[in-house]
């Protein structure tokens, strides 16, 4: 019982200090279990990678000439692809400034089972210069194993080898 | 041949700046006192050289010098003066010469205002500040030359700043918040300077307490101040984004805010003595981080300007040699250091070790969520985004935690609390936040009845009711009111100050969140809507032209009950260099209780735009919280008090030196 005043003091101290450590542990793991999303390119949605129903960040370049706009409300549509794979993504809101056909995008939401990507918020980028880092490896993905066959392929043929890559 | 000047200014301030590491430090060991008051020269001088620098540059900006790579890459003859001047750290290189001049600012403030500091005291830190110095110069002249040319051939015109940055609140945002982020290199300084000398007592605490006030004072401030710019400026209404450049200024601000509770403690009992050592460190350490992950390139946002991988090795390396060295330095002295005296659970000292545990453990879960997409990204274990909803689940209950702390906190006693005398007032302070809390949704809250909104003001009225508990008892012995109030001193209307501050941001915060309302539709001229009892009709748009850009302004008149209260008028513009980048302007109709928030979306053809409309009630008050924050720890670095009892200490010591001599 009769604990030295110092020791004891050191020893609540201690407690104190492992308890503040643990708390901020079980707190982030906690948080962290439900809030973190993981980013998938059009490539892998398409292949069935990402799972479906679940909060999932997808992006790529908007498909030229995809855009559509609901003419009585914020809804649109429109494309992204990584030129490998396409998926049609949903959206209800205000778009970004700097939303635009041919550019990079990332946008978060959910999967539906019609292969739909219901988006809750879309992320363009801050200047003309800035590509999202996860588009531009999606991309860089996808050219390195588009050209691996043959480096003489151009553009155009991205249609017949997104086939082949199915 | 006027931007060759400025860069030879800097290279003549990286020569003053090794200088100024070596010369002091063999001062102290040579015991050499002309030696030891070089390092006062060597600041002033180097201060000079780099504000020439900077003013070479700026001047650069101003008369549109496009053969300089950064004006021509940042800047646009059309631009208006003043944004041709905050253009000069809207990038990369001018942020970073922004740095170290802002460095040497604190410590020409530390050779000036240190007159009552012990000579090989002030020797240290400043040879410390020095070595942070040379860091950076190094970094700037090595890597990103801000007067490098495009020689023989340069553009007509320039390619434009960011129109993002071109911005009332960004000329004011970055120097605020360098003052604050640099500013924590004093204390580090001091802290590497008592560390060294083994002199690690209660008068370092005493010394670096006003500096590292004002440093935090000005964090607190820059802080606020971007999160205001991205409330008006980008468009949708959001002023917190846990994004990794606001969190690379708030891990900083957390750390610092431990920082400043800790150093009370050693200052006034002289005990966790080597934790506020560690605290300094660790504070100055998380700036650096904040450099490197803004500075490097790593993370891409409006704040980051280059990703080259040599600069972001350069910091990496220089942030890995700062902390080693501090650390080793820290490791081999810090056990000698022993605190004399003892403290029971219930004393001031146990309740601000709590704050200090509470801000670490909240600086830990701010730099894991900030790290881990990094971390994954470089394993290759998958991109992953780590949002807002991770950062609130963690930080709302820390902060809850906390100011159920703070509130008894003041009142507590040293060594060991009277606890008799504070059982009452505490009680009742808790009952009356308790039913605050509960009546004001009801009074305040239109349908339902929101119970998140009741805990906050419950936890805010705490605060407020505690803090007054402790002014009257203050008050309690004194003959009259007036003498009563004049006997407090500045440091504790400062901690006032800053405790009801953090309670309004609380508010604004938690307020703000609840009952916001925001709609975004479509609106054809003559629509209208209804959003918290505000009528807001849209007449149309017009054509607008500014000095370079172009774009279309609509109009929106707001009513209230049939009374038209004001017109709106948000703006979509586009710019005319940067292949005409598109920028919203909001129109926001503000006041203490409530903002209105208008902002125009997309043209969706014959005359309808997407509108997004807002109303923010107490948005406000997380500024003007933040405001009474940082004014209050200014304050408390200002007592007056407590500069004269260094003032006596120091002619004790310094007699004692010469006695002894």
């Amino acid at each position: 019982m009769a604990m030295h005043p110092a020791r004891k003091q050191r020893l609540f101290v201690v407690f104190l200090i492992v308890l503040g450590a643990a708390t901020a542990v079980g707190l982030a793991s906690f948080a962290l279990r439900e809030n973190i999303n993981l980013f998938y390119p059009p490539a892998d949605i398409v292949a069935g990678k990402a799972p479906v129903d679940k909060r999932i960040r997808a992006g790529g370049m908007v498909l030229e000439g995809s855009v559509k706009r609901d003419p009585n409300s914020l809804r649109v549509n429109f494309v992204v692809t990584d030129r490998i794979a396409e998926v049609p993504v949903v959206y209800t809101g205000i778009l970004p400034d700097l939303f635009d056909e041919g550019q990079g995008v990332v946008a978060t939401g959910k999967l539906d089972l019609t292969g739909v990507f219901q988006a809750s918020e879309i992320l363009a980028k801050h200047d003309e210069n800035y590509m999202p880092p996860e588009v531009q490896s999606a991309l860089e993905t996808a050219k390195a194993t588009t050209t691996k066959p043959t480096l003489e392929q151009t553009a155009n043929s991205v249609s017949s080898q997104s086939s082949i890559q199915l | 041949m006027i931007p060759e000047y400025g860069h030879f200014a800097l290279i003549l301030a990286l020569c003053l700046a090794l200088l100024q590491s070596v010369l002091p430090v063999l001062g102290v060991w040579r015991s050499n006192s002309a030696l030891m008051a070089s390092s006062r020269s060597l600041a002033v001088g180097q201060f000079v050289f780099i504000a020439l620098s900077f003013a070479v540059l700026t001047h650069l900006f101003l008369i549109d010098d496009f053969s300089v790579v950064v004006v021509a890459s940042h800047s646009n003859s059309q631009l208006p003066w003043f944004y041709k001047f905050s253009a000069v750290w809207g990038n990369h290189e001018g942020s970073l010469l922004l740095w170290v001049l802002i460095l040497a600012l604190w410590s020409l403030a530390v050779a000036l205002f240190s007159r009552q500091l012990p000579l090989d005291m002030l020797a240290r830190v400043l040879a410390v500040m020095g070595m942070i110095s040379v860091g950076f110069l190094l970094f700037s002249l090595l890597t990103s030359n801000p007067f490098a040319r495009h020689l023989p051939s340069s553009p007509a015109d320039g390619a434009d700043l960011n129109p993002l940055l071109q911005d009332p609140g960004l000329i004011i945002h970055p120097p605020m918040l360098y003052v604050g982020y640099v500013g924590f290199s004093v204390a580090f300084a001091f802290a590497i300077a008592a560390l060294s000398s083994g002199k690690l007592d209660a008068a370092w605490a005493r010394w670096s307490r006003p500096w590292t006030n004002i440093a935090w004072a000005f964090l607190t401030l820059g802080i606020a101040l971007g999160s205001w710019w991205a409330y008006y400026e980008l468009g949708w209404g959001g002023w917190w984004f846990w994004d990794p450049v606001e969190n690379a200024s708030f891990m900083p601000w957390l750390a610092g805010t431990a920082l400043i509770h800790s150093l009370a403690v050693t200052e006034k009992r002289g005990v966790f003595k080597s934790w506020t050592v560690l605290l300094a460190i660790f504070a100055f350490s998380l700036s650096l981080l904040g450099t490197f992950l803004v500075r490097s390139g790593v993370l891409t946002s409006v704040h980051s300007f280059a990703a080259d991988p040599e600069r972001g090795l350069f910091i990496l390396a220089f942030l890995i040699l700062v902390v080693g060295s501090s650390l080793t330095l820290y490791a081999f002295r810090a056990p000698t250091v022993a605190s004399k005296s003892h403290y029971h659970w219930s004393s001031r000292e146990m309740l601000l070790l709590v704050n200090n545990v509470i801000f670490l453990a909240a600086t830990l879960t701010v730099l894991f969520g900030t790290l881990f997409p990094l971390v994954m990204d470089g394993l290759k274990l998958g991109k992953y985004s780590v949002g807002p909803p991770y950062f609130n689940a963690v930080f709302v209950p820390l902060m809850a935690l906390l100011m159920v702390f703070m509130g008894i906190g003041p009142s507590a006693n040293w060594k060991k609390t009277r606890t008799d005398n504070l059982k009452k007032p505490l009680w009742v302070a808790l009952a009356a936040s308790v039913l605050v809390g509960l009546l004001l949704p009801l009074i305040y809250g239109n349908a339902d009845y929101n119970i998140w909104a009741a805990v906050a003001v419950c936890f805010s009225a705490w605060l407020v009711i505690t803090a007054l508990f402790n002014l009257k008892e203050k008050l309690r012995n004194s003959p009259s009111l007036g003498y009563g109030f004049a006997r407090l001193g500045r440091a504790y209307y400062g901690m006032l100050a800053a405790h009801l501050g953090f309670a309004a941001c609380v508010i604004g915060v938690c307020l703000t969140s609840q009952y916001s309302q925001e709609q975004d539709l479509r609106m054809a001229p003559g629509d209208s809507l209804e959003l918290a009892g505000y009528r807001f009709q849209f007449q149309g748009v017009r054509n607008i032209t500014g000095p370079n850009f172009i774009g279309s302004e609509g109009i929106i008149t707001v009513s209230r009950e049939n009374t038209v209260l004001t017109t709106l008028y948000p703006q979509k513009r586009r710019y005319n260099a940067q292949q005409g980048q598109i920028m919203t302007e909001a129109a926001i109709d503000n006041g203490l209780w409530r903002d209105l928030y208008v902002a125009l979306g997309e043209p969706l053809g014959s005359g309808a735009w997407a509108v997004r409309v807002h109303y923010k009630p107490f948005v406000r008050w997380m500024w003007l919280g933040a405001l009474l924050m940082g004014f209050g720890a200014a304050l408390a670095a200002v007592d007056k008090r407590y500069r004269a009892k260094v003032r006596a200490k120091v002619t004790a010591s310094s007699h004692a030196a010469l006695v002894a001599q």
